[in-house]
């Protein structure tokens, strides 16, 4: 695995030479997507928890950026990183700790009530949130460079592209470490059987906060680069559509595997670009896809990877991955 | 006094539209535990095939007063296609929850181009053909009778549904099925029929909602996904899968909603929303919902 992780990284950092700069331009909110999914997944497939309104951080981050680079002068890439993705964690306590007295359809629920809160305040508050146009983004600084001798292309696929690639990597890096440490097994033993994980002392309502928190926080460091990216943020971000977005991403690379969630952005971003150049119809497209994939593929294309793999070398996954794969593709035969 | 009438008039209208598609959610939740996102497309469809098929009828020399019999028998004909998404959801019966939100989720990415290809991308009108009935004057305020006719309609609705689940035999084996599939299916009921039925009641509801309302609203390609957020509050106020839950929750959304527009429009969906989130911290089954865990 790790080597198609390094692979992978090293065709992206090479990409900007080779590919031509609008390539490289979608591969930005790819990479916003991929970070925003991975903290999501950690809700999703490894703590078993569907939200349908995870875009509401998406969009705390994609504000943060706005309200931070446009009304109050900071352009450091880093503190707008760091002082949206926070605000988010802020804004997702109370939502979490709601939300995660419930499992199940009723979780989803009520964090799509939430995310459309946020959306119908950035909507309405015209004064405070610019209405349905949003606001603008600025041009952050890296590192305090300000890059003035490059234009608006120059800078996204130069300098931000590199910066987008270092957070994916290094926060891709760190869940990876969550989601195998003990934590993150132990999110995992919630998921398969609470009462039992209970028994043997997991604090279920406590983990899934600190889960709901982090998938929080990763979901606003993508909602930043989004917002960076196309120069403006606006409420369609928070919108219920939207967070379902983030869960069609998912479950085409496959809710159930590490790197699922990376494919599937990247897959989706590049799906969706292409359909949009070929036709005007294209979430017919997009819906077909999506509804084959739930219907034949629950695990995304990921699975079929896998699945493909274990035909070709006849070997099956190890162990260890198994203990990560989710079952909830099938209904428990005890109704929780 | 006339702002509160006007109010209390135009929220009520809405409640008995939105209580349509909130039951066809509930009966589909009730009985096949499927969360329907693709119930506002049903209802946008209801309102783009409505204004079609009055335009044909008046094309072909139907009196202007016909137009709300067209209406219904648009929103009847309609539920045909419950059946044929029935056969697409019976893939994911057995499958976590999450996948049949997602491909109801599908299906409304779907209808969305559905509705553009066939209607276009501008919002569409029925002009002031709810006019045609008259008005009803009660002191000073006055509003179009077809309101309060669709108001009748939708009551006439509840009435029915009601006495159907409660008081016939296909109902009671419907309730049954709701409360355990298994057990009325080894006493012999016929689930995959009576899923079918479900839905395509369901399909029915919605289509027949929004066939209703196209007269006093315009129908436009954003008609399917705001009409979702306001029928998930009514189910979520009144109780997943509870019926009574569906009139009392369309109620609170629709005065609320009304309400909100005339005093304080910022507040609209807002407002709703506050109200959902109580209800889901103070009493998370809902009103009239059975509780959970």
């Amino acid at each position: 695995m790790s080597g198609f992780a390094a692979a992978a990284i090293v065709v992206l950092a090479a990409l900007p030479y080779v590919a031509p700069p609008y390539y490289v331009t979608l591969v930005l909110p790819a990479f916003a997507y991929a970070i925003a999914l991975l903290g999501f997944n950690l809700l999703f497939g490894t703590t078993g928890l569907l939200s349908f309104g995870h875009a509401l951080f998406v969009a705390i981050g994609a504000y943060g950026a706005a309200v931070l680079s446009s009304r109050m002068g900071v352009r450091s890439l880093e503190v707008i990183l760091l002082a949206s993705a926070l605000a988010a964690v802020l804004a997702a306590l109370p939502v979490a700790l709601l939300s995660v007295r419930y499992v199940r359809i009723f979780f989803g629920i009520l964090t799509l009530a939430f995310g459309m809160l946020f959306h119908s305040f950035l909507f309405k508050f015209y004064d405070l949130t610019g209405g349905d146009t949003g606001i603008r983004v600025l041009r952050p600084t890296l590192l305090g460079l300000d890059f003035k001798a490059l234009d608006k292309t120059q800078f996204l696929t130069g300098p931000f592209y590199y910066a987008c690639l270092v957070l994916a990597v290094v926060l891709g890096f760190v869940m990876w470490r969550i989601v195998h440490s003990p934590f993150g097994l132990q999110l995992a033993a919630l998921r398969e059987n609470p009462r039992k994980a209970e028994y043997l002392g997991v604090r279920v309502r406590l983990f899934r906060l600190i889960a709901f928190l982090i998938s929080a926080f990763y979901c606003a460091i993508g909602g930043v680069i989004l917002a960076v990216n196309t120069g403006q943020a606006d409420p369609e971000l928070a919108y219920w559509t939207h967070s379902g977005e983030l869960v069609f991403m998912t479950v085409l690379g496959g809710f159930a595997s590490f790197f699922g969630p990376v494919i599937g952005a990247f897959t989706f971003i590049f799906l969706k670009s292409e359909l949009m150049g070929l036709t005007e119809y294209w979430r017919f497209f997009l819906g077909a896809i999506l509804a084959i994939i739930v219907i034949a593929f629950p695990r995304g294309l990921m699975g079929l990877v896998k699945d493909g793999w274990t035909m070709l070398t006849g070997r099956a996954r190890k162990p260890t991955e198994t203990v990560i794969e989710p079952t909830v593709i099938k209904r428990t035969a005890i109704e929780q | 006094m006339t702002s509160f009438f006007d109010v209390l008039i135009g929220g009520v209208f809405h409640a008995c539209v939105l209580f349509l598609v909130a039951a066809g959610l509930q009966l589909v939740f009730g009985v096949q535990r499927i969360v329907n996102l693709a119930c506002g497309s049903f209802y946008a469809l209801g309102a783009y095939f409505g204004i079609t098929a009055v335009n044909w009828a008046g094309a072909h020399g139907a009196p202007p007063w016909a137009f709300l019999p067209v209406l219904l028998l648009a929103g009847v004909l309609l539920a045909v296609i419950g059946p044929l998404i029935e056969l697409l959801l019976r893939t994911v019966y057995k499958r976590d929850e999450a996948f049949q939100l997602l491909l109801t989720f599908a299906l409304v990415l779907m209808f969305q181009d559905v509705l553009r290809f066939f209607w276009g991308a501008n919002p569409q009108q029925l002009g002031n053909l709810s006019m045609t009935y008259g008005k009803v004057t009660l002191g000073e305020v006055s509003f179009p009778t077809y309101n309060v006719l669709v108001m009748a309609a939708s009551l006439a609705i509840a009435v029915v549904l009601g006495l159907f689940l409660q008081r016939t035999r296909y109902g009671r084996i419907l309730r049954a099925t709701a409360e355990n599939r298994e057990m009325s299916e080894a006493l012999g009921a016929d689930v995959r029929w009576i899923y079918t039925t479900v839905f395509t009641l369901g399909t029915l509801l919605g289509t027949l909602g929004g066939a209703l309302v196209v007269p006093t609203a315009a129908a436009s390609l954003d008609m399917p996904v705001e009409l979702v957020v306001e029928a998930f509050a009514v189910v979520v106020i009144g109780g997943l899968g509870s019926m009574r839950g569906a009139l009392v929750g369309a109620l609170i959304v629709g005065l609320t909603r009304a309400a909100a527009i005339s005093f304080y429009a910022e507040l609209e969906v807002l407002a709703i929303y506050v109200i959902v989130i109580v209800i889901l911290v103070l009493r998370p089954a809902g009103l009239f919902g059975k509780p959970i865990e």
